[in-house]
């Protein structure tokens, strides 16, 4: 490094030090995580507290280092897949979609994926979308103090795990999506368990609506607690949960109407301030909540379809489309679509010459959502800031890939 | 808005100069910037009532090649109220023989979104961001030496006397 940019980042990290070194004689500096439950994984969290306040908050990423970009720049496209679905490990169907479909814009072959693959891809990634949000608020209640809800929670997504087990072989990391087509067609049967599924599953949330979205205590500790504003959120670049708890109707799968989504009838559920301020902890998490139940909504018409005008025939190879080789012309292309976190990204350099992505980019909601936070906490009590933490649903593969 | 009208709004507020060419090839043609004018170019693009780029949805830095010798920032902007998308590029040519790193200015003071990605940016590409106010390394550790995304980092052997690779 030259003597004009040495100092510069020096500089940075000397501020950084002194910050942490020179903190007020009746102020604490803390260390929160990487092992605390509500971190979710491998976050640190450095508080520097007065007593019970909060004052500041630096976050600390960066233990896991998958290395998901590096991988994605010396494999070829269709091995890349199965490397998406360890980003957000919760939700590994709707990664490999967006990781799909991206390669499909660019080859051009999107318009020719036939109609019972899209809807199929459809199906798993709104059963995917339910199994995360289940764990959102099984674990948000953990964060709480409430262990009824997680063990409730966990019981309802293992029937989906096992579904999806069921359909791709593999329990979480399923590699199930493939460019051109999917790895197996759907086991036969997969509708009509599905269906019973559903049916089993409604009056289950109504249950869990009861055990925590009207709970007092529950509503006590989240309502009127790390108020997210609207321009805020806009600026930091959330998305999903985040962004939708803060009262704007901004969902990809309305905004970019791709893959099967247009022919399908969902609403984008939004914060509105019920219990508190919009944009707080209760609202974000209400909106989880009612996107589960649009999911179902989803599930049901793709199992329409699929029972009815897209049945399964024995003709039917949802490999035949899957081009030879994976040669994009040479371009640059961002595809995003909406995972259960939010705006999930991909930004991809071809080459033009070689199956293998010149440059992958992948843009994790849970980055842009997590970055948020050290603007959120500010001035609240440790207690709460748990809940924050919680509220925002982040997977930590995710935010260091 | 279109590319073309977004380039006139661009070029009538502030120059010629500020628009080093565009790329109309592939899905998502994209406008080169000069790299000294993005802060401006960006804070108009956000402000502007045609226009309200107002969400970076993503910032990502390049390595164009060793052959090449140049650095780039690819940025993508989304406007909520018009539903558009836009595509900026900047580069400068760096021989990475030198000392000294590839730089820009950095559009924190626009968008807040652009902290985390821009030290990202940094700590794999050791592209630095001029005027960014945290400019740490966010993925590896502070005393790390290398850039691990450059097209020719070597995986480090030791990392404090402990064999890593």
């Amino acid at each position: 490094m030259s003597n004009t940019t040495l100092p510069l980042y020096t500089e940075a990290l000397e501020r950084y030090n002194q910050k942490i070194a020179h903190a007020a004689t009746e102020d604490m500096v803390l260390n929160m995580g990487p092992q605390h439950p509500s971190t979710h994984g491998v976050l640190r969290l450095e508080l520097i507290t007065d007593g019970e306040i909060v004052k500041e908050v630096i976050p600390h990423i960066g233990y896991l280092h998958r290395c998901f970009e590096k991988h994605a720049e010396s494999l070829t496209y269709q091995q890349t897949i199965p490397f998406t679905d360890r980003m957000d490990y919760l939700a590994s169907m709707n990664n490999s979609h967006a990781w799909v479909m991206g390669v499909e814009r660019m080859l051009g072959i999107e318009k020719d994926i036939p109609k019972r693959v899209e809807y199929i891809r459809v199906l798993v990634c709104e059963m995917n979308r339910i199994a995360s949000h289940l764990i959102a608020i099984g674990t948000y209640g953990i964060d709480i103090g409430a262990f009824t809800p997680f063990l409730w929670c966990f019981r309802d997504r293992e029937h989906i795990m096992g579904m999806l087990e069921w359909a791709s072989g593999s329990r979480m990391l399923y590699n199930y999506i493939w460019v051109g087509g999917l790895f197996y067609d759907l086991p036969v049967g997969f509708e009509e368990r599905c269906r019973e599924f559903v049916d089993y599953f409604k009056p289950k949330m109504v249950e869990l609506n009861g055990l925590l979205t009207d709970n007092q205590v529950f509503i006590n500790r989240t309502a009127n607690v790390g108020i997210l504003p609207l321009d805020v959120a806009i600026n930091y670049g959330c998305s999903g949960p985040m962004l939708r708890g803060s009262g704007l109707k901004w969902d990809l799968r309305r905004i970019d109407n791709y893959s099967a989504y247009p022919e399908l009838d969902f609403e984008i559920p939004v914060g509105t301030g019920l219990m508190g301020t919009v944009g707080d902890c209760w609202d974000r998490y209400k909106v989880r909540v009612d996107e589960i139940e649009e999911s179902l909504k989803i599930i049901e018409q793709c199992l329409d379809r699929l029972q009815k005008e897209l049945k399964r025939t024995p003709e039917f190879d949802p490999r035949a489309k899957l081009p030879k080789k994976i040669i994009p012309k040479a371009q640059d292309f961002y595809m995003r679509a909406e995972s259960s976190k939010g705006e999930l990204g991909f930004y991809f350099i071809a080459d033009g010459r070689t199956e293998i992505p010149f440059r992958v980019k992948s843009r994790g909601p849970s980055f842009s959502n997590l970055s948020v936070l050290p603007a959120m906490a500010k001035n609240v009590m440790i207690a709460d800031l748990i809940a924050i933490v919680g509220s925002i649903d982040f997977v930590l593969g995710e935010v260091d890939r | 808005m279109m590319l073309a009208e977004i380039k006139q709004l661009l070029i009538a507020k502030f120059g010629e100069q500020v628009i080093t060419g565009e790329e109309l090839i592939g899905l998502q043609p994209a406008l080169l910037i000069n790299p000294d004018d993005i802060v401006k170019v960006c804070l108009e693009l956000r402000d502007n009532p045609a226009t309200y780029f107002d969400f970076l949805s993503c910032l990502s830095g390049v390595d164009y090649g060793v052959e090449a010798g140049r650095f780039g920032v690819v940025y993508h902007l989304t406007s909520i109220p018009y539903q558009t998308q836009l595509v900026l590029k900047v580069s400068r040519e760096h021989d990475r023989t030198g000392e000294a790193l590839p730089h820009f200015p950095s559009i924190t003071t626009v968008y807040k979104a652009a902290d985390w990605h821009e030290r990202e940016a940094y700590d794999m590409y050791g592209i630095y961001f001029e005027g960014h106010p945290d400019m740490r390394r966010l993925l590896m550790p502070d005393d790390w030496e290398g850039f691990p995304l450059r097209k020719d980092y070597k995986n480090a052997e030791y990392y404090k006397g402990i064999k890593i690779d």
